[in-house]
């Protein structure tokens, strides 16, 4: 560090490149960055460029199976139903998930938005889901919400119900277990947005008389979608990820045959490095595509707002 | 009044629904109705229900830990703290609570060295190709951990690293110190540069200015990444398990195998007390974390300093 100095002083007094990289923000300053980018260099980019050649070496199996010389691997990916359904049974569970952890959080969000008793209380019991981590949730999903479990006992001796609900080892399990891992998380980012919008353009529209309706519609909403799109992709990206729960509360060989699932069978039980890369990469790849969508929408969104507000 | 302010401007049908709502509401302003509405009806019926859900959970596995048999009946005949007992030497916790300990603690050392540093780069400077760093510390939280944890698993079992505590490490840095990175960087920016610039004119160079300016006013962001990062990390499952084996096992993932080892799996209360002991552990970090930062402070701070 000391030796850095020095070379900055010395570069002060003589040579004019240095100083005109410095004023294009080029300095010894940047060396700081050096070791991340290094890192990121070795542990991800390195990992994925080696993951991308991968999967342009198939197996001589699905070579002959499928054909398309080193293309196999995509022929198969698209070609076996058994493995393509699993795009659509991963955007199944986790489009409608992520949908409904942000629709629900916003009414929550704002009526719990002023302050009343218990408020911080009731934060802390929302984090509490983080502490439970995926493999919890599924024991006790399974316990509580299974054949013999504490639910179906209850709606069964009220009579509410005649036969057991099948709550778990089903696509309902898995949605359960997401909505209790994202809403909390989609609350607690959709209230932090919502207390960062002024409240004073609130009261200024209920001074002109615009009742909570026209508040909501005309002030409040148009603020908030920036950071409602952001949150629907936070959440997206943790529910497309999904994958204990979906093999522990879910049916892993039909409804619930998400494509994490698909990749870490190809890589561990089937030892072909090449086919799970592809799977692999073609879920960043599906994934990357929504949240492109979302990003476009949220464009047309901000522009079409905040013309209002100048 | 609303008849004159008609007749005179013609408004839009906005302000006459406007100056319509002015007279509906029968409470003078400041007070509240006794009855709540639909909506706060609603909004507390969610609430419950997924109060219910969530303790429902958390007590079936308390109680199933701690029953002696529990099948038909609404609680178990007895109640046993063995379970607990043979967990712990059967799946020998003590190795599997240390390893997690080790790999959490290591991952916060190294992301935050690696990652604040990088952070104050970003905050402070502007330079080409910025953008483009940007993403590339983006891109691995973007990513889902399966992406990138396969072709990376794959490196480590070729370089010979497979199932080892050191590649556990290593994959679980991956999305850390971009997370580091990612928190630290709106951190810094609100940060009086100003601070900074004294401490250079009085002759401070940039190791000094480091350690005696910037680290006392960085502490409570390093803090709170830190405490996330634990978080993060003592939940990762997907890439742990990618990487880890018998002796490198964190304790989801030892959670995760006893549960779909074969032959049907464990006793399910065996599971059940190694879920308990997870989760006091995480309550536990929780609570002290949440002594030292909020979670949603956090957030708006990222949020405010996007909008400069």
């Amino acid at each position: 560090m000391t030796s850095a100095t020095n070379t900055a002083s010395r570069a002060h007094g003589s040579a004019s490149l240095k100083h005109r990289l410095a004023e294009r923000g080029i300095d010894t300053k940047l060396l700081l960055l050096v070791p991340a980018i290094v890192f990121a260099l070795l542990l991800f980019v390195y990992p994925f460029a080696y993951g991308i050649g991968l999967t342009f070496q198939p197996l001589a199996a699905t070579q002959d199976q499928w054909g398309g010389g080193f293309l196999s691997n995509y022929v198969a990916f698209f070609r076996d139903a058994f493995i393509f359904d699993s795009v659509w049974l991963t955007l199944k569970l986790a489009l409608p998930a992520a949908l409904f952890n942000v629709l629900v959080s916003i009414p929550i969000a704002f009526k719990l938005r002023n302050k009343f008793r218990g408020k911080r209380l009731l934060q802390t019991l929302l984090v509490l889901p983080i502490t439970l981590g995926t493999v919890l949730t599924a024991q006790g999903l399974l316990i509580f919400a299974g054949r013999q479990g504490w639910l179906n006992r209850f709606l069964m001796e009220n009579g509410i119900i005649d036969q057991p609900l099948a709550l778990v080892n089903n696509y309902i399990g898995v949605m359960l277990s997401l909505i209790i891992s994202g809403f909390p998380f989609a609350y607690l980012l959709i209230s932090s947005y919502l207390s960062g919008i002024d409240p004073s353009l609130e009261a200024a529209a209920k001074t002109l008389g615009a009742n909570w309706k026209q508040r909501f519609r005309r002030v409040t909403l148009p603020l908030l979608a920036p950071g409602l799109a952001t949150t629907f992709i936070l959440t997206f990206v943790l529910a497309f990820s999904v994958f204990p729960s979906a093999r522990l509360v879910g049916d892993a060989s039909g409804d619930t045959r998400v494509l994490a699932l698909m990749a870490y069978r190809a890589f561990s039980e089937q030892l072909d490095y090449s086919m799970a890369s592809t799977i692999a990469i073609m879920m960043g790849v599906v994934e990357l595509i929504v949240i492109a969508f979302v990003f476009l929408g949220r464009s047309f969104l901000y522009k079409g707002s905040t013309g209002g507000k100048g | 009044m609303s008849n004159s302010l008609r007749t005179r401007t013609a408004p839009p049908t906005e302000v006459v629904n406007i100056v319509k709502n002015r007279n509906k509401g029968k409470l003078p302003p400041g007070e509240k109705a006794l009855i709540a509405s639909p909506g706060t009806w609603f909004v507390w019926f969610g609430i419950a229900a997924f109060f219910i859900l969530l303790f429902g959970i958390v007590l079936s596995v308390l109680v199933d830990s701690l029953g002696k048999p529990w099948f038909n009946t609404w609680l178990p005949e007895n109640f046993t703290l063995g379970w607990y007992q043979e967990s712990w030497e059967r799946f020998n916790l003590t190795h599997i609570i240390g390893v997690t300990l080790l790999v959490a603690v290591s991952v916060i050392v190294i992301s935050v060295v690696i990652g604040v540093p990088a952070s104050y780069v970003l905050a402070r400077s502007n330079f080409p190709g910025k953008k483009l760093v940007m993403l590339l510390f983006l891109l691995p939280i973007l990513i889902p951990p399966i992406t990138f944890g396969i072709p990376l698993a794959t490196v480590m079992y070729n370089m010979g690293l497979g199932r080892t505590v050191l590649a556990v490490i290593l994959v679980n840095l991956v999305p850390s110190v971009p997370f580091v990175i990612i928190t630290m960087t709106p951190f810094i920016e609100q940060i009086n540069p100003a601070i900074e610039n004294a401490a250079k004119m009085c002759g401070a160079n940039m190791y000094r200015v480091f350690t005696k300016v910037l680290a006392p006013l960085l502490i409570p962001g390093i803090l709170a990444a830190s405490i996330l990062v634990l978080v993060r990390t003592v939940g990762m499952f997907d890439l742990t398990f990618l990487v880890s084996g018998p002796t490198s096992d964190t304790l989801v993932v030892a959670i995760y195998r006893a549960m779909t080892s074969a032959g049907g799996g464990e006793s399910r209360q065996l599971i059940s007390s190694m879920g308990v002991i997870y989760t006091a552990l995480m309550l536990l970090i929780l609570i002290i974390a949440l002594r030292f930062i909020n979670p949603t402070q956090l957030v708006a701070q990222v949020k405010d300093s996007r909008e400069d």
